[in-house]
């Protein structure tokens, strides 16, 4: 939607060179870059304390999928002014305990009168123009990991309809609601060649992104890290919209081997709100890294391999 | 009989649980789901075509969009459906052709093989079948450390099939202690109609 705007030249905007970024990055000096980013969206849970960390939690990930580090954040919020204000107040505080964790001030925000409910942040971040993160740059022979199960699109989903089981929705959360700093600071200690949060185009939606037309990937269905219900879930067709809207999208840069269950390919194209990072690091490295990740208690793994470009960018099997 | 199901105004998977809940309820004739918008039909053709149900799909205009299914010959249920999709769709076969995997360090390929049947117990899908022959028939007999991770394979459905001929080789006929006994010719049509083998 961006391409009718009129586009600014200057030489400290630094995110020209890759448009599907999330975030915009400026340059201040030679050792410091301001980083921005906003996000907000309605509820996908019940409990307006629990929203209030998932849509805080979600913002702030651009600024970690950019290597950066958050520093002051303002709140964006519709909210219908019939409505039990102490709904807002949970909503509110969910928000600022997560703004809180991850060092960085709440600052304010502006509120409006809506039909529906709607609530996110704008985040500034500060990094060191020469160690930022793109989502592009993978190379052959690096190793994909990702930081957080997937399946949460689809236990929002389930759980609407009043199908998905308590277990499933406190996994859901429980991902939902963790920062990508602790992710983050893991993989700055590891050589990095792309990164990106994996969010509303799904799994393959970003890997399509991170690829860039340069090479290809190979994903291994059977290692992708999971919530188990939802599996379960896409297996009894508790799909999406969403999800069937990234495969269309999708179609022609995805092959899918047969033997690949109906649900895991589901997942892979399933949305994920405050989903988690997704890294292409050196071969080398990732099993040392996995390890320290599985630390930070969330499943998670390699997920796949780079290989030189070939004729479908995906291969899943 | 005919029965219309209007998913109009639902967001998915709402029309996809609906035409679900119709499809269990009926056991002959025809379904027409319509939804208002093409993602949603896309959906539901997803589904129709992982029960393996016949189906056909209309486009009105642009908000209104119909899924023809047509239920089944006799009182098929859903369930049964979609065993019958599933054995159409061929079978997931393991085969094991000695009790060691791989080769290197015969004691190391007994380690591996015996964790290898422990993982399939693990699997979300399991496999329809596991065929044993040659040396992997001593995997299924009396006193085999792999013993009840394949019992608990056979229960939850897996069939565990030993080559007879291998059984008699080694004098283990009357030691088998899970599944069944099969010939060459089962071997044959097995592996022949599997969508999948699986060979360690």
């Amino acid at each position: 939607m961006l391409a009718k705007l009129p586009r600014i030249q200057d030489p400290n905007f630094l995110v020209g060179f890759d448009h599907s970024d999330d975030a915009a990055v400026y340059k201040l000096t030679d050792e410091l870059a301001m980083v921005q980013t906003l996000d907000f969206f309605p509820p996908m849970v019940e409990d307006p304390y629990v929203f209030g960390q998932v849509a805080a939690a979600n913002a702030l990930s651009d600024i970690y999928a950019m290597g950066a580090v958050p520093k002051t954040a303002l709140n964006i919020v519709c909210f219908p002014a019939k409505l039990d204000m102490g709904i807002l107040d949970q909503i509110l505080r969910g928000g600022s305990e997560k703004v809180m964790e991850a060092g960085a001030v709440l600052a304010g925000g502006h509120s409006i009168d809506d039909v529906d409910v709607k609530y996110g942040l704008s985040v500034t971040g500060l990094v060191d123009p020469r160690k930022i993160y793109t989502n592009i740059g993978c190379r052959a022979g690096d190793v994909l990991i990702l930081t957080k199960p997937l399946g949460v699109g689809i236990v929002c989903s389930a759980d609407r309809v009043g199908e998905a089981s308590e277990d499933a929705m406190t996994h859901a959360v429980k991902s939902m609601i963790t920062l990508n700093k602790y992710a983050a600071e893991v993989l700055g200690r590891y050589p990095v060649h792309a990164l990106t949060d994996v969010t509303g185009f799904g799994f393959l939606g970003h890997l399509h992104e991170m690829l860039a037309g340069q090479v290809s990937a190979i994903v291994v269905s059977g290692q992708v890290p999971h919530i188990p219900q939802a599996l379960h879930y896409a297996e009894e067709f508790l799909i999406t919209g969403a999800a069937q809207r990234n495969r269309n999208f999708l179609e022609d840069y995805v092959q899918i081997e047969p033997g690949v269950s109906f649900g895991l390919e589901e997942l892979l194209f399933d949305p994920q709100t405050s989903g988690g990072l997704l890294a292409s690091v050196p071969a080398r490295v990732a099993k040392e890294l996995v390890a320290e990740l599985e630390q930070l208690g969330l499943p998670c793994g390699i997920v796949g391999e780079i290989i030189p470009r070939v004729e479908k960018e995906i291969m899943v099997r | 009989m005919r029965r219309e199901i209007d998913a109009t105004g639902l967001a998915c998977p709402l029309p996809v649980i609906e035409t679900k809940k119709a499809l269990k309820d009926m056991s002959q004739g025809q379904l027409d789901v319509v939804v208002d918008n093409a993602i949603s039909l896309q959906n539901l053709e997803k589904m129709a075509k992982q029960m393996g149900l016949d189906y056909s799909l209309e486009t009105v205009d642009d908000a209104r969009h119909i899924i023809h299914i047509q239920v089944g010959e006799g009182a098929q249920t859903a369930e049964e459906r979609q065993v019958l999709t599933r054995k159409r769709a061929g079978k997931k076969v393991v085969v094991l052709s000695s009790d060691q995997m791989g080769a290197g360090h015969p004691e190391l390929g007994r380690v591996l093989m015996n964790s290898f049947i422990f993982a399939l117990t693990e699997l979300e899908n399991l496999p329809d079948q596991v065929l044993l022959y040659n040396g992997g028939v001593k995997l299924a007999v009396a006193g085999s450390d792999a013993l009840a991770d394949l019992q608990t394979l056979a229960e939850q459905g897996v069939e565990i099939v030993s080559c007879g001929t291998c059984l008699n080789f080694f004098e283990l006929t009357q030691e088998l202690a899970v599944g069944s006994i099969t010939n060459m010719y089962e071997i044959v049509q097995c592996q022949m109609e599997a969508a999948i083998i699986i060979q360690p």
